[in-house]
């Protein structure tokens, strides 16, 4: 079978739709009788609440109703735990989860306290400062080793201390590598991730109907079945009584599929309350807080390492801000533990981290979800490594990368999908050498970089590798269906945040079928139209739907050969299937549409053999057995001004495999944007809360996301090693791009200012302008 | 973020926009192009009792170079009528670096110098060169007119002098002296972003390419834009070397006191500060050489 | 305070429309659910992000920082204007399908009113000067590069129609 689409750079289906501003959002949701929604948000980090007094907000004209936790009675619990921990031995975990609305007490500055609900957003607004709120503050838990200290506040009081979980996980023998090392080198690391912040924020439209007990939730969510599944068992209803429908989503990145936040669970009871649809847009204010972050990690870590650059072992000990509440299980900091081993051998390992509760927004995965963290801290240890030993930092990694014949390559400890960290294929020297050939790093080491800096030019070169774990399951499913009129329908319960999965899986079934990739209509995020699935997450949509379609599209096409064989009084090794049609090879006058083969399909006299199924359609699921792993090199050439320290970027490559690729202009434009939202954390984006756990810049003024001007043009190289786990060898890349950024810019600064000769290290991300000149001060230039 | 309730006029004459105010006092604000007020009343940071939209009295904008000694601008003169103007930026090189600073184009389209005044941010640039070119600040008010030198006129960050019942009417900007060069610079995380610091520096020479006159003005590193000009007073009388430059630089820096922000420490921001008086003296001086 | 009522007229891609508004009605909020032309975004409701930028008098602006009251007697222009007559994509949108320039698609219609001014102004500009252009929307998808490609072809392609 000759593959037309798979592979092609397609252009995309959902293009036009969005390009006319006709695609439907989550606030283009108009209903008949719709109220709107705004909630009281706290304004401290930590308080007990003894008073909340509605009665001045009830009475403003236009207010419908005013709720608080109490109100909510039974309906009123904690939320599920999403993803449990994997079964790692002596794992020490304390699930606290959050609330609908607060009640009693308050764990972070814009927790939910009372929502308004009135006939319009700006009324519900107005609203919002008649509600009068009494509490008793309390002192705010904001730094991690301080919130690790006696005598701290404690978060959840019940527990006594702030240790959300603690896990060790250890493989060979560190000691006895240390012991035996030339060199064991020691540092403390901070690795601070931004918010995902895309361009649109959340949103709710419930809509509850009380005569057919039916209840419809438009969704801002990358998890529609989850959702559906979750508030179904809330509301007390079933299953096929709740629909959700995630829309056209602006970007979602991870934190839109953090689910049952507080506005998730509390809309769809009001509505069933009232009887009225009613509608709730997270403002850009909100978002700063109400939207879950990823945060920051202290790393004490250490290598032990041989005179050659050999790496024996590796020891880590961290601390993990978990925010106020856990529901996501240890996902991020797990991810930062296993993806610190990179894509190098690395005999023994022993990591230990604690995550910790702290008064702040919610931690869950923002795209790397944690890997940056990890990465950020090998790659370092190897830099400065690199530097003691006088070894070229390139020459050190190349030392230590797994060799092409020792996969699969089993790492041993446990990953986000509970298995044991498998890095199913790859083969890295190659992508190392295409990097620095796309770069030019030997012409940059020895020509350009001495003749620039001759000129008085700071400009420096970086390096860096990672491994990424994509595709996990649990599974997807896939519905494909040939329609009497001939057009293909593609279901499937994933949802969609802009990856153009309406192209990238048409082409998958268009290859099949035999038809134009334009010919297929792609549903997802519809409950309605699909029951069963998990969600778009940590790079897995390629794989597992994308396997899970073809699966489908494969069965239907056997289908048809089956049906035209009949037809044709043929076999079906003589058919071929192209253009619609499926044909008699060499004779393409004899053909039959498929769109005939579909009603042949679906009779109106005779009978449908018992063992078969009416329809030209099939329905199949697929569920990696686990995780497969991209991985990649980054490469940048940066200039920094000596006297501001701005930086501009002059060259920036990415050469990544992620085995074989549907859509190579969809994959493409996923690792520009991965690597512009790495910039963004690298070097502009910082979160600023004081000691009171205030968040100082929730304003888009002043938390600084890359515009046209910061982000470079990038030269994108290509290498595919197929991922044995799925028959499709997809493995995933949303993530690549934002992973190694960070550590590459840390190389790349400190090689432009020549830190490592003035024995200054770059040990933390975000840097800044102004970071850089404190920590450059201090030798006096 | 929705704003608060408030009632709204579109004023239809000067006449009617002074009354109002003097009847509403500080309960009012005038509404010019809206690109400061407009996100403070969204944000509720704002939330004036009336809006007296001013935008229709469209004799309030305007260029006048007709005039010898001064370039007259009109308060609801937009950024981006400012910026089509090539003779004004010849006139004034100073607008010509500061304006693709402010904002972007579509703030641009609509801000006004005015309003950028009155808002009286800390980091506005062209309230640095206000300052530098001691412009004259047009007030006018139901009961009569005044006037107020531009570095009187920033009082505290976001408060001005005027009283309740005035109004910002026209802004007068001195015309630059024969022999002198002028350069703002700033520098800011990204373009279009307040600046960390800024700085607007007037140079003047003598016959003998001595330095006869200097005014040097921060913007971003003090509650209202910063007058260094006589910490660079040691160029007075000579000639503008880079040695020369350097020395005035470094008593800028002893000078300033930052409070730092959540972008820049302070340490940092007196750094630049320096490192701009020096670029931008010596673009002045540049600048110079190039029009002789 | 009761909301008073303000008659406005105006006209919004060469239709007219007559509205009684409150004044403190955001124009972005006017367009979207009061005219349901929903093509225009909003981000932040501060100015920032760019994604309600649309054209007034053909010059770009934020929706979110303007009242609808402001916008009586005005001429707007928004995504939704751009479209051809029998339906077709104007040059800017076939160019942003062709090279890719949209993911989640929520920061587009933004982008395209700034390009469509922009490139009227400027119909040779230099990499560079669109990325300046471009300063002034953020997004958080794409890393912008296949925008800037598409929009030196929109460029080009325009250049090379133009009489």
């Amino acid at each position: 079978m000759t593959t037309r689409f798979f592979g092609a750079p397609v252009k995309r289906n959902e293009d036009r739709k969005l390009l006319t501003g006709q695609a439907l959002f989550i606030d283009d949701v108009e209903l008949p009788n719709m109220l709107h929604a705004a909630f009281l948000r706290s304004q401290v980090a930590h308080a007990r609440i003894r008073r909340i007094d509605v009665s001045a907000a009830l009475k403003r004209p236009g207010v419908v109703a005013v709720y608080t936790a109490d109100d909510l009675g039974a309906y009123w619990q904690a939320g599920p735990l999403l993803v449990p921990p994997p079964p790692i031995p002596g794992i020490i975990f304390h699930l606290r989860t959050q609330v609908p609305l607060a009640r009693d007490k308050i764990r972070y500055a814009g927790e939910p306290l009372a929502v308004i609900v009135a006939e319009s957003r700006y009324i519900a607004e107005d609203a919002l400062d008649d509600i009068v709120v009494d509490l008793e503050t309390l002192p705010a838990v904001v730094d991690l080793e301080a919130a690790m200290a006696a005598g701290a506040a404690v978060v959840h009081d019940d527990l006594g201390s702030n240790v959300a979980s603690h896990v060790r996980q250890a493989k060979g023998d560190y000691r006895r590598a240390a012991a035996n090392a030339d060199l064991v080198l020691k540092r403390r690391f901070r690795y601070e991730h931004g918010i995902s912040s895309p361009i649109e924020t959340r949103g709710i439209v419930a809509q509850w109907n009380a005569r057919g007990q039916q209840m419809t939730i438009w969704d801002t969510t990358q998890a529609p079945v989850f959702v559906r599944n979750g508030l179904a068992a809330i509301l007390g209803v079933s299953e096929r009584q709740v629909r959700v429908i995630a829309p056209f989503i602006g970007g979602g990145f991870g934190p839109k599929i953090m689910i049952f936040y507080p506005e998730e669970v509390t809309l769809p009871w009001i509505s069933m309350r009232l009887n009225r649809p009613v509608k709730w847009i997270e403002d850009r204010l909100e978002h700063f807080v109400a939207t879950t972050h990823e945060r920051g990690q202290i790393h004490d870590a250490e290598i032990a390492i041989a005179r050659d650059g050999r790496i024996l072992g590796v020891r880590d000990v961290f601390l993990h801000d978990n925010g106020a509440y856990n529901p996501y299980g240890l996902t991020v900091p797990i991810n930062s533990q296993c993806t610190m081993l990179g894509p190098y051998v690395i005999p023994a390992y022993d990591s230990t981290f604690t995550s910790v509760f702290t008064t702040l927004p919610i931690v869950t995965p923002y795209r790397g979800a944690g890997r940056q963290h990890g990465v950020f801290v090998i790659e370092r240890l190897l830099d400065l490594a690199a530097h003691e030993l006088a070894i070229d930092p390139v020459e050190i990694r190349r030392r230590n990368l797994i060799p092409p014949d020792a996969f699969p390559f089993n790492n041993e400890i446990i990953y986000q999908d509970f298995a044991p960290l498998q890095y199913d294929s790859g083969n890295y020297e190659p992508v190392l050498d295409k990097a620095l050939a796309a770069i030019g790093y030997e012409k940059f080491v020895h020509e350009e970089q001495p003749k620039l800096r001759a000129e008085g030019r700071c400009v420096g070169i970086a390096v860096a590798c990672y491994v990424e774990g994509t595709g996990v399951g649990p599974y997807e499913g896939a519905k494909v269906q040939v329609q009497s009129n001939g057009r293909v329908s593609l279901v499937t319960g994933i949802g969609t945040q802009g990856q153009g999965h309406f192209t990238s899986f048409a082409q998958i079934v268009a290859d099949q079928l035999g038809v134009d990739v334009t010919e297929v209509d792609v549903v997802t995020g519809d409950t309605d139209q699909f029951y069963w699935g998990a969600g778009t997450f940590a790079s897995r949509g390629a794989v597992v739907a994308g396997n899970a379609i073809s699966e489908a599209s494969q069965v239907v096409r056997r289908k048809a050969l089956k049906l035209a064989g009949e037809v044709f009084e043929c076999s079906e090794d003589d058919l071929v299937i192209a253009d619609g049609k499926v044909s008699i090879t060499g004779i393409p006058e004899k053909f039959v549409s498929l769109s005939e083969l579909a009603q042949r399909a679906n009779p109106m006299r005779g009978a449908v053999k018992p063992g078969t199924e009416p329809g030209l359609e099939s329905t199949q699921y697929f569920g990696p057995p686990s995780g497969t792993t991209a991985n990649g090199v980054h490469a940048m050439v940066v200039e920094v001004d000596p006297e501001t320290f701005e930086l501009r970027i002059l060259k920036y490559v990415v050469v990544h495999d992620c085995g074989t690729v549907i859509n190579p202009m969809i994959l493409a434009g996923q690792i520009h944007g991965g690597v512009a939202q790495g910039i963004g954390n690298a070097f502009y984006e910082k979160l600023a809360f004081d000691d009171q756990g205030q968040l100082l810049n929730a304003s888009l003024a002043d938390y600084l996301l890359p515009t046209a001007l910061e982000i470079p043009r990038m030269e994108l190289g290509h290498t595919a090693t197929a991922s044995p786990l799925n028959p499709l060898g997809i493995k995933g890349a949303g993530e690549a791009g934002a992973i190694p950024v960070g550590a590459l810019f840390a190389q790349g600064i400190e090689n432009a200012l020549e830190l490592a000769r003035k024995g200054i290290e770059l040990l933390e991300i975000p840097l800044s302008p102004s970071r850089l000149y404190e920590l450059t001060r201090k030798d006096g230039t | 973020m929705k704003p608060a309730p408030f009632r709204y006029v579109a004023a239809s004459s000067l006449a009617e926009a002074l009354v109002l105010k003097a009847r509403y006092g500080e309960e009012a604000r005038f509404l010019a192009g809206g690109q400061s007020l407009i996100p403070a009343m969204n944000f509720r940071l704002a939330r004036p009792a009336v809006l007296i939209d001013i935008n229709g009295l469209t004799e309030l904008a305007s260029i006048d170079r007709s005039m010898a000694q001064a370039i007259r601008l009109g308060a609801l003169t937009r950024y981006c009528a400012m910026e089509k103007d090539a003779g004004f930026l010849e006139a004034c090189p100073l607008f010509a670096d500061a304006l693709p600073h402010i904002a972007h184009p579509q703030i641009r389209n609509r801000g006004t110098i005015g309003g950028n005044f009155c808002h009286a941010a800390p980091a506005s640039d062209l309230a640095a060169v206000a300052v530098a070119m001691q412009a004259r600040m047009c007030i006018k008010s139901s009961r009569g007119e005044r006037e107020l030198a531009a570095v009187d006129f920033f009082v505290a960050p976001l408060t001005t002098a005027l009283k309740d019942e005035e109004m910002l009417l026209e802004i007068a900007f001195p015309v630059p002296r024969p022999r002198s060069g002028a350069a703002f610079m700033e520098v800011a995380r990204r373009r279009g972003d307040f600046a960390l610091a800024g700085v607007a520096a007037i140079v003047s020479l003598d016959e003998d390419d001595r330095c006869s006159g200097i005014r040097l003005v921060f913007c971003g590193v003090g509650e209202t834009p910063v007058d260094a000009s006589t910490s660079v007073s040691s160029l007075i009388g000579q000639r503008c070397t880079d040695k020369a430059i350097a020395g005035a630089a470094a008593d800028v820096r002893r000078m300033v006191a930052p409070a730092g922000n959540i972008h820049a420490s302070a340490e940092y921001q007196r750094h630049i500060a320096e490192i701009l008086t020096r670029r931008a003296i010596a673009m002045a001086c540049d600048r110079i050489a190039h029009a002789a | 305070m009761q909301p008073e009522g303000h008659d406005i007229e105006l006209s919004v891609n060469g239709v007219q429309y007559r509205r009684a508004v409150e004044a403190r009605m955001l124009l972005s909020d006017f367009l979207r659910h009061e005219l349901m032309l929903a093509g225009t975004h909003v981000g932040c409701e501060q100015g920032v992000c760019g994604a309600c930028t649309i054209l007034l008098d053909g010059a770009p602006v934020r929706s979110c920082l303007m009242f609808a009251v402001q916008a009586g007697g005005h001429d707007l222009f928004t995504v939704e204007g751009l479209i051809g007559a029998s339906g077709e994509l104007n040059p800017l949108q076939q160019a942003m399908h062709e090279h890719h320039g949209l993911q989640c698609g929520y920061c587009t219609p933004g982008i395209l009113m700034t390009m469509t001014a922009f490139l009227k102004q400027n119909p040779d500009p230099s990499e560079l000067e669109l990325r300046e252009a471009l300063s002034g929307n953020l997004c958080r998808c794409t890393g912008y590069q296949n925008i800037v490609d598409a929009m030196l072809k929109a460029a080009e392609m325009m250049r090379a129609a133009a009489p």
